[in-house]
């Protein structure tokens, strides 16, 4: 074997390397290239502007805005409770991570303390939608540079993980399950059976994917030394998430700005330090296995007791107690008609959501209504990084440095 | 925060604001930047506080990875003559390179004006789109439904 490697690169180190020809000034053979916005590999509706020199881009030029559905201005007609839908609307992958800090800041101004057993749900539920877009991203990246069978492992997965969304809140995708006050509905009778069987094998399958990809050449050769951006200029243009511990940078708002109880989880933030294609990959893969950690440790540690926050002017009342009494009938039409109001103010909340920082700024009047409610989505900052990254590389790597990304448009575009 | 742009700083819920003079806010950017550490700008968004004046809450979240805080700038701007003209600030894209989008975003929707800005255009509405969307005098089913004419 090592003979034939000698001998074919012996044979190889004989070809002349291919002598590069500068463009004269007068005729720069430049080219511009229109990609997406319905490109498959964009992942949505993105275009992409690109100038090349031959294949490699000398310029990049991202338009967005084609899945803009003015969700912000609608918050402003709904009432606080409903507002909630729309969160999940955003990022459809991590809808519960949008969710959680919708919630978060609204209890932020309604100061209301939730008990112990809604925040471990909330976190063992956004661990889970942290897999599944995590899942769906390694599925749909390793499909762009051609690994096929990944894509159907991954979505193995990621179905076992929507019905467990399913038994919790109804609904496989747009969940609305954490709501101000705590949660939807209460954890469904035998939740620790499903989930304990999905995560008790979910280390195993990830050790599958590992296999299938970490010694594999077409993988290796196509991702490593692909899509570098320094950290200086991730941290400038507004990169956050995965992006900047594949460059080495141990930030995790998880970590940093401990909210919902994820300061009585142990957990690691794996930080690779490549800055690539690769260690993206690398970080992907070893937050998985950190969440399910996490999720094994809710599942072992849950909490006995409400599910809900004692606050009977923000709570909707149980349905038994409501045909009762005389007062959590009067809270229930009071909610229901006209919404609970929240005092004035504003708050800022982030949590760490499978692309990086999700922030809401919510401002209120004191009605039942947003007055004003910012979301700073990760896939519109990383975005901006976007030019730097492909400056320079081959059209073809553009593909892999795209995808390492992993931006959702639905979240950049709101 | 000893800065003679900071007019007024407020704590609520753990957070700072700081009320900042708009003249002056590329000043105390650069300095927070450059002798603060708040090397990350977080976001920049606006509050259409119609039909009060100033009209306009301009507002950046600025964060700081070395002292793990957070701060808020709040800049009161309001419509600078009678004649309607578009609001206007300087822009922040000098000190960090990630308020290009987000100043762009905030142009788009609520037709605020950063001056010295590299690339002042529509960012998420199309190019030939008029109205502010997220102004509170804006419809929410929109006035006019325009596409361009070939």
């Amino acid at each position: 074997m090592s003979n034939i490697k000698q001998s074919f690169e012996d044979h190889t180190s004989t070809i002349p390397a291919i002598q590069e020809i500068p463009p004269t000034p007068a005729a720069p053979r430049r080219m511009t290239l229109n990609m997406g916005p319905q490109h498959p590999s964009t992942h949505g509706v993105l275009r992409i502007v690109l100038e090349l020199e031959g294949e490699t881009i000398v310029s990049a030029a991202p338009d967005i805005g084609f899945l803009h559905t003015g969700i912000e201005k609608e918050f402003e007609q709904k009432n606080w409770q409903q507002g909630v839908t729309l969160t999940d609307r955003v990022d459809y992958l991590a809808n519960l991570s949008n969710n959680l800090v919708y919630a978060l800041a609204v209890e932020k101004l309604l100061q209301i303390e939730i008990p112990a057993r809604a925040q471990w749900t909330r976190v063992m539920m956004t661990e889970f939608s942290r897999l599944n877009s995590h899942l769906v991203w390694l599925g749909t990246h390793a499909l762009d540079i051609g690994a096929m069978t990944m894509f159907f492992y991954c979505f193995r997965e990621r179905e076992d993980i929507l019905r467990i969304f399913e038994m919790f809140s109804g609904q496989r995708m747009m969940t609305s399950y954490i709501r101000p006050g705590g949660l939807a509905l209460e954890p469904p009778r035998g939740w620790q059976h499903a989930v304990g069987k999905f995560i008790k094998t979910f280390p195993s399958k990830v050790d599958e994917y590992e296999e299938l990809l970490n010694a594999n050449p077409i993988w290796t050769r196509r991702t490593k030394g692909v899509g570098f951006i320094s950290l200086e200029d991730m941290l400038d243009l507004g990169v956050t998430g995965p992006m900047l511990r594949g460059a080495g940078l141990n930030w995790d708002i998880r970590k940093s700005e401990p909210y919902s109880s994820y300061d009585k989880f142990d957990f690691k933030v794996p930080v690779e330090t490549s800055n690539d294609v690769w260690s993206r990959y690398r970080v992907r893969i070893q937050e998985m296995r950190e969440s399910a950690k996490i999720i094994t440790q809710a599942l072992e540690g849950m909490p006995e007791g409400a599910w809900q926050a004692d606050a009977p002017h923000v709570v909707l009342p149980d349905r038994e107690k409501m045909k009762t009494q005389m007062e959590s009938l009067i809270y229930h039409f009071k909610i229901v008609t006209e919404g609970y109001r929240v005092p004035a103010g504003e708050a800022y909340q982030c949590v760490e959501a499978p692309r990086g920082e999700i922030g809401y700024y919510v401002v209120s009047d004191g009605t039942s209504k947003p007055y004003r409610v910012h979301m700073r989505t990760p896939s519109f900052g990383n975005l901006q990084g976007l030019p730097k990254m492909l400056e320079g590389i081959m059209i073809a790597d553009s593909i892999a440095a795209l995808g390492s990304m992993d931006f959702v448009l639905g979240d950049t575009d709101r | 925060m000893n800065h003679p742009a900071v007019l007024e700083t407020k704590e609520a819920f753990g957070e700072t604001t700081l009320i900042v003079d708009p003249a002056r806010i590329v000043d105390l950017c650069r300095y927070l930047k450059d002798s603060e550490e708040y090397v990350r700008l977080s976001g920049i968004t606006a509050v259409d506080m119609h039909p009060a004046e100033p009209r306009f809450e301009v507002i950046y979240h600025l964060h700081s990875l070395e002292k793990n805080h957070r701060l808020r700038l709040k800049c009161r701007i309001g419509q600078s003559d009678a004649s309607g003209a578009n609001p206007e600030i300087d822009s922040a894209t000098g000190v960090w390179r990630s308020a290009n989008w987000y100043e762009r975003e905030v142009f788009d929707m609520f037709g605020i004006g950063f001056r010295n800005h590299p690339n002042l255009v529509r960012i998420l509405m199309p190019v030939d789109w008029e109205g502010y969307p997220l102004r509170k005098d804006y419809p929410v089913h929109g006035y006019k439904y325009s596409y361009p004419s070939e």
